[in-house]
């Protein structure tokens, strides 16, 4: 007699096949969409009450790093869960702050940020939800100094998961500029007249202040001259073509060669390359090293947002998003064997300690966001 | 109810579906922005409530808005000059052509199929350092290194024609279109040549179409956001630029809403001049 198998051992023992290298990656998300796919239609009743939720959305950066999420993380799960992901995009955390603000509370419930600084601002204007970690038993394979951060700010208790990490670096086109002429100049190459309208940067206030001290000789996170900072914003507003605004437009610029050097997000540049464009890359001396976090808006469907970070989170799973977006993630590699892609990516920790990048301090940031991201605004238009 | 009674009250009934859209879709938002205004921005981001003037007296007396509000209105100028210089022939030929009207008036309508976004995003391929232009001009050896075309005001001027111009054509082929052509025929028969009776017949009697499309190619243009975003430099900032950053990425919704005011209210004042010398009949049958 054969015993009826239930759904969670079906998985399980795919898991395990796939843990054990029994399956490729393909073939196992292939077979959790196809057994999701079958459950749901031969219980159509049981899928129903599993997504007693209508839906879960999530907004993130598009691209490259939608496509990875949507791929390798929402259709396996709505296979499994019959929960449904819609997955907008945002531009900025900025942009995307503002639509949350204007909301419904439920209407956002999962957000891909950037940085503790955002985590802040949410939590500051009453956005934080309060995640219950006993249904996130993959967070113990995250890097500890990556959750700690968060706690403080929101009374111990966490509003994300964080989910990935990475640098804003400069982005140069090996066709014009050497990696030797790139060590030698660093930061300052964003503002050498040589390359006055082949240069670009986001328009990002955060991002330009970051780099208008590095340029300047200070600490980005302690600059004591502000006005040398300006000074060298308005240096490299007059030498860039254009600011770009999104991931699509940096890349779009690089690959066209509208532009040779720009600073540029780690992960976006290593999809160039992997195209086969010979940009290279560098991070300078405390260069922007940013963590990106899983962050549940308050008034979400709590239970399946939390029901789809554990799933994001299972190694599996954010193993095969982070080889998708390109860049590293969270998870601790003492703890966890990330495969041979990830060491490869740009901003790779294999310690786990992160000691080597420098993250914004959130304090200091968003003490001073009102002020320098208005001043931005009119620097940016010629003042 | 009397049969006087009833008729009185016919046209608010049939009217009564769109007026309730525009109160409800237009005139309580703009109460909604018109309150935003006196409230304030904590340095978290937070609003407070209240009847502040900090962000008209910003709006109003800081130089740095006057100046962009300044250039935006010359910006969208020029674009309805340029509209109307490339429009009117255009839409001369559209409306003296015989057969084949309509199907050049679907012509002019097949841009609208296409999202604004896209057609904007188009000239990236066109104009662009690998666009098809400085291919052509590299293949024929007129040029040998690809010329920087974009991302400047003039770029941005050409986004806004290629955006408005069918809006120009429509409305003087509207006003051309209503000219009896034996004003013409009389004007030649009298001795006039087709020059003289383009210049003093045909040309006055269109000239309300003229100004209707140059005012809608204006607003629409002095409004615009997306353009200078695409096709402009760093310094292309127009003011509905000024508004989204205010809104968007420092998250000032007073101040936002102060400034969106503002645009609105000169643009109002424009419209009200046209409204006053030309009315607003002509623009409806553009529209239309």
């Amino acid at each position: 007699m054969t015993k009826k198998m239930d759904n969670t051992t079906r998985y399980e023992r795919l898991l395990e096949r796939y843990g054990n290298g029994d399956l490729d990656r393909r073939s196992f998300l292939g077979l959790i969409g196809a057994a999701g796919l079958a459950y749901g239609v031969q219980t159509p009743f049981a899928r129903q009450a599993l997504a007693a939720t209508d839906e879960v959305r999530f907004d993130g950066w598009g691209g490259v790093v939608s496509e990875a999420f949507r791929k390798y993380a929402f259709d396996p799960y709505t296979a499994k869960t019959g929960v449904p992901v819609v997955d907008g995009t945002f531009g900025g955390g900025d942009e995307y702050l503002s639509r949350v603000k204007a909301s419904q509370p439920g209407e956002y419930n999962i957000a891909h940020l950037s940085g503790v600084f955002d985590y802040a601002r949410y939590a500051n204007l009453g956005f934080a939800s309060e995640l219950n970690e006993a249904n996130i038993p993959n967070l113990e394979f995250v890097i500890p100094k990556l959750v700690d951060v968060y706690r403080p700010i929101t009374g111990g208790k966490l509003s994300c998961v964080p989910y990935d990490y990475g640098t804003t670096g400069i982005a140069y086109n090996r066709k014009y500029i050497s990696d030797e002429e790139m060590k030698t100049k660093g930061a300052k190459i964003l503002i050498d007249e040589a390359y006055k309208g082949k240069i670009s940067g986001w328009g990002d206030w955060r991002t330009r202040i970051w780099f208008g001290a590095l340029q300047t000789g200070q600490d980005p996170n302690n600059a004591e001259d502000m006005d040398a900072v300006w000074d060298a914003i308005r240096a490299h507003r007059d030498l860039s073509l254009k600011y770009w605004t999104s991931g699509a437009e940096l890349m779009s610029l690089l690959a066209e060669e509208e532009i040779y050097v720009t600073e540029a997000w780690s992960g976006r540049i290593y999809a160039l390359q992997e195209q086969g464009h010979d940009i290279g890359y560098m991070d300078p001396p405390n260069g922007y090293g940013w963590q990106e976090c899983l962050f549940v808006i308050k008034g979400s469907p709590m239970e399946a947002c939390e029901e789809l970070l554990n799933f994001m989170l299972a190694p599996e799973t954010s193993i095969a998003v982070a080889e998708g977006q390109n860049y590293p993630p969270a998870l601790d590699p003492s703890k966890v064997e990330l495969g041979d892609k990830i060491p490869t990516l740009p901003a790779f920790d294999p310690e786990g300690t992160l000691a080597g990048l420098t993250f914004a301090d959130p304090g200091y940031w968003n003490g001073h966001e009102a002020e320098w991201s208005k001043t931005f605004g009119r620097v940016q238009k010629g003042y | 109810m009397s049969v006087e009674a009833r008729e009185a009250r016919q046209p608010w009934i049939l009217l009564s579906p769109a007026l309730t859209a525009i109160v409800l879709l237009l005139v309580v938002p703009l109460i909604f922005i018109l309150v935003y205004s006196f409230w304030l921005r904590t340095a978290t981001g937070a609003d407070v409530a209240g009847f502040h003037l900090d962000n008209w007296q910003e709006a109003l007396t800081d130089p740095f808005y006057r100046d962009i509000l300044l250039g935006t209105l010359k910006i969208a100028a020029i674009t309805a000059v340029v509209c109307a210089l490339m429009g009117y022939p255009a839409a001369y030929f559209i409306a003296r052509s015989e057969g084949n009207k309509a199907i050049l008036l679907l012509l002019l309508m097949l841009p609208f199929w296409i999202s604004y976004i896209i057609r904007t995003m188009s000239w990236i391929n066109i104009l662009g350092v690998s666009g098809a232009f400085n291919t052509f001009l590299m293949w024929t050896g007129v040029i040998s290194e690809p010329i920087q075309m974009l991302y400047n005001q003039t770029t941005v001027i050409l986004g806004l024609v290629h955006f408005l111009l069918p809006f120009m054509v429509l409305n003087v082929f509207v006003s051309l279109d209503g000219i009896d052509t034996n004003l013409e025929d009389a004007a030649n028969s009298l001795g006039a040549t087709k020059w003289e009776s383009f210049v003093q017949v045909t040309l006055p009697l269109s000239l309300p179409g003229l100004a209707a499309g140059g005012l809608l190619c204006f607003v629409l243009a002095a409004g615009t956001y997306i353009t200078p975003l695409v096709l402009g430099g760093p310094r292309d900032a127009m003011f509905a630029n000024l508004v989204f950053e205010a809104i968007i990425t420092q998250l000032n919704w007073p101040l936002g809403s102060a400034l969106s005011l503002m645009l609105l209210a000169v643009l109002g004042v424009l419209v009200m001049i046209y409204n006053r010398y030309l009315g607003m009949a002509q623009l409806m049958k553009g529209l239309g």
